[in-house]
């Protein structure tokens, strides 16, 4: 017995010691690369709060003032989900391996994976440049950036659905829209609409920003405000997005968690 | 037998049903027509516009190579983007600690009320948009990367202590009943029972975050923050296009690696 316990040697620490000296060396070289100074940041969070101290008393008018370019970000953001989500649809078949062959998955995928890393800015940016400025270039790159989302997310419910009927499907001798139309959509229904609704909360927030490029919104207002360092209205555009933002995560989670 | 030949007919809706559905369409019938009425779509437009798409994207295709590794090009600023990224997760890994005990509803039994605190306090924190953090921050501390790194630390919290709040109430919980049963303390349960068990999830997700964070980091130049937005912006404005072509591979590549390698360690840790 004492012998069998002495032939346990602990596991060798050499990999970790490796891996937190390259991590150490990392973030030093990080830290000065991007001139880190706690100092400056407890002598400036005064600022912060002076900012929104000038929050009180509200300026009514100015969120009146705001409201129609508020709606526009959300017009943008239902839009630009919803030409998404029918764009997805045909590429969550072709990107799910239980319904397609594997090299048609695997470009699907690699298309899929070069439209998601390009951010959502980018696309507007050069939508803008394509139809000119307007929540037009903002649906456009919306559009783009939530059908990346759901392809992604759905594809994968699509993979993990109940093999059950797609073989019952196959084996009565089904053509693919058959199967797909009896077997797959009525399984992947509730997670896709779930999604998109997600999608929808996030693109409610690219949606906010998209103006700074110019494509619309919100942001259009708040890129102009902190042109000409008008910070009363910035921290007013931002609370009123913060409220929202809230207002539409909580309904779409309510609406989600009965789909579900 | 001959019964249950029939083909089985859903049964028949009510009419609470009906209007409720009848309701629902119409309510979405709205909801676009309303959408739509704020959008001014110009089909001439879009006809004048074609050449134009046409002709930016054969220009980003036309890559300026040589800004790639110019001084402030391409590969500079997708360092500094990743030092962002990775300083300002870190933080967020860190600070998400205690948030994450707080959200979680098997860390608080007694006092429901403290996860749901918890809870609500990240959902406020992920809230904003990453740039509007930004925007604040550089208030605070001017513009540059650092306001950059404190907007993704604070921003990632939200996200970063849900994941964490879900992995410990997914735990095993009887090794915290073991530690309470021969007197531990809470301290001694937190370190002996709880954190051996969720610190791979922990890392696992802090490195999940770490690479959506790179691309939230790739715009945040945009407005002020530091890393590869701002010559970004700057080729945009500048409709520079073979410009936005180089700084465009250089976020492709540098996303898709990391996210490739983050994957790979994910998959051993957890």
């Amino acid at each position: 017995m004492s012998q069998a316990q002495k032939k346990i040697k602990p596991p060798s620490k050499l990999k970790y010691t490796i891996a937190f000296l390259i991590l150490a060396a990392l973030y030093v070289v990080s830290w000065r690369g991007v001139k880190g100074d706690i100092g400056e940041l407890i002598d400036g969070l005064p600022n912060i709060g002076d900012m929104m101290a000038q929050l009180w008393p509200p300026d009514f008018n100015y969120f009146i003032e705001i409201l129609d370019p508020m709606l526009e970000t959300i017009q943008m953001a239902i839009l630009g989900t919803t030409f998404g989500a029918l764009l997805s649809i045909p590429m969550i078949l072709l990107a799910s391996s239980n319904i397609f062959g594997r090299k048609v998955v695997l470009i699907t995928r690699a298309i899929l994976n070069v439209t998601r890393t390009i951010p959502e800015l980018l696309f507007a940016g050069i939508f803008v440049a394509i139809v000119g400025l307007g929540p037009f270039a903002g649906i456009m790159a919306l559009t783009l950036f939530s059908f990346g989302i759901i392809t992604k997310m759905t594809y994968e419910s699509v993979e993990t659905i109940d093999p059950g009927p797609l073989e019952a499907m196959t084996a009565v001798g089904a053509n693919k829209l058959q199967y797909i139309g009896f077997a797959v959509v009525p399984q992947a229904l509730p997670a896709f609409v779930a999604y998109v609704f997600y999608t929808f909360e996030v693109c409610v927030r690219a949606s906010a920003i998209l103006g700074l490029v110019g494509a619309g919104g919100i942001g259009l207002v708040l890129n102009t405000a902190l042109a000409m360092y008008q910070y009363t209205h910035v921290a007013s555009i931002i609370l009123f997005t913060l409220i929202i933002v809230i207002l539409i995560d909580t309904i779409s989670t309510r609406i989600r968690e009965k789909l579900i | 037998m001959s019964q249950q030949n029939k083909p089985l007919a859903a049964p028949p809706k009510t009419l609470f049903q009906k209007i409720k559905l009848a309701l629902y369409v119409i309510f979405f019938i709205l909801l676009y027509a309303w959408c739509f009425s704020g959008i001014e779509l110009d089909t001439s437009k879009i006809k004048e516009s074609l050449p134009v798409a046409g002709r930016i994207i054969s220009d980003i295709f036309d890559v300026e190579w040589s800004f790639i590794p110019e001084d402030e090009g391409v590969i500079d600023n997708m360092f500094m983007t990743i030092a962002i990224a990775l300083l300002g997760t870190t933080i967020a890994a860190t600070l998400a600690i205690p948030f994450g005990f707080l959200a979680a509803t098997n860390m608080s039994k007694k006092n429901r009320w403290i996860s749901s605190v918890g809870k609500r306090i990240l959902n406020v924190i992920r809230t904003l948009p990453e740039l509007i953090v930004a925007i604040i921050f550089i208030v605070a501390v001017g513009p540059g990367p650092f306001a950059g790194v404190l907007a993704i630390g604070f921003h990632s919290i939200g996200m970063i202590g849900k994941l964490y709040s879900e992995a410990i109430e997914n735990m095993d919980e009887s090794p915290m009943e073991a530690m309470n049963a021969c007197g531990a303390n809470r301290i001694q349960t937190l370190w002996f029972s709880v954190l051996p068990q969720v610190l791979p999830e922990f890392m696992s997700y802090a490195l999940y975050k770490f690479e959506i964070n790179v691309r939230a980091a790739s715009v945040l130049g945009m407005v002020g923050a530091g890393g590869i937005g701002t010559p970004l912006l700057f080729a945009l404005i500048g409709h520079d296009w073979n410009r936005v072509g180089a700084i465009l591979i250089g976020i492709i590549l540098v996303v898709m690696a990391i996210d490739t390698i983050s994957g790979a360690i994910r998959k051993r840790l957890v």
